[in-house]
């Protein structure tokens, strides 16, 4: 079954960066179907990528972020062949999760 | 291999909700027994402050306090966002201790489009893309040592990022 989470990690010294896609509508509950009824807000909440057992980044997601939401950030302590874990949860209690190595 | 078998602290035995214990099972993490992994959780989502409509409300929920404007926040937008559906927005900062930022777009319905946690040796920087429902303030906070500072930007937006 295919995630909806793709991450690219890459270490360059003592720093990790990360970015990474994750394929949700994140409707934002304001716009309108064709027959004029409100598409309900469908968004993720939060987002936490994990090293080490750590939590490193931690995304607190509006509807106002846009569908298919991408993030980009970095982080110290990675290094090329770690695991890093990222998971979501959306307002409906939907989520996934899956785990990537550092390049 | 497995890192998390030998997660010390078993105060972060979370009550995961099945679909997330499931998905990280059907992940092939080997369906070994180590202890449940606190994935992302929904209780951390700072409800109060995603409904504010103003930027003073939204930092009161969010984060308990008042900002001041300061130049070591950068804030990385562009001058007019053809596409107000996805707008490309960064902010980084030179302050130090830097545990959060928030991102706030004073024209949509509520105000508070994004934050995040940055934790120790996580760098002072996020790059995410936001809805802008039309021309407005965009405010980047940043929360360093405990003090809120923020910068802010103008953006010009042709299509609104509302479906409209």
């Amino acid at each position: 079954m295919a995630s909806t989470i793709r991450v690219r990690a890459v270490a360059s010294g003592d720093t990790t960066e990360v970015q990474s896609l994750i394929r949700h509508p994140m409707d934002s509950g304001f716009v309108k179907d064709r027959s004029g009824k409100l598409i309900p807000a469908h968004h993720i909440e939060v987002v936490q990528f994990d090293h080490g057992g750590k939590t490193v980044f931690t995304a607190l997601w509006g509807p106002a972020v846009s569908k298919d939401p991408y993030l980009k950030f970095k982080f110290k302590g990675g290094k090329k062949g770690d695991d890093l874990t990222i998971s979501w949860v959306d307002n409906k209690g939907a989520s996934d999760s899956l785990v990537a190595k550092i390049q | 291999m497995n890192e998390f078998a030998d997660a010390p602290d078993s105060a972060r035995r979370t009550i995961l909700k099945g679909a997330v214990a499931g998905g990280l099972v059907g992940l092939g993490l080997s369906g070994l027994p180590f202890p449940a992994y606190a994935a992302a959780d929904a209780k951390e989502w700072p409800q109060e402050a995603f409904k504010q409509k103003s930027e003073v409300d939204a930092l009161k929920a969010l984060y308990g306090k008042t900002v001041e404007a300061s130049d070591k926040v950068s804030l990385d937008a562009p001058e007019i966002a053809e596409n107000g559906a996805v707008v490309p927005i960064a902010v980084a900062s030179t302050l130090p201790k830097v545990t959060g930022i928030a991102i706030l777009v004073l024209e949509n319905p509520n105000v508070l489009a994004a934050a995040y946690k940055i934790p120790e040796g996580t760098e002072a920087a996020v790059s995410n893309r936001l809805k802008m429902a039309k021309t407005s303030k965009v405010v980047a906070v940043v929360e360093s040592n405990g003090k809120l500072y923020s910068a802010s930007k103008e953006v010009k937006v042709t299509v609104g990022g509302c479906g409209g």
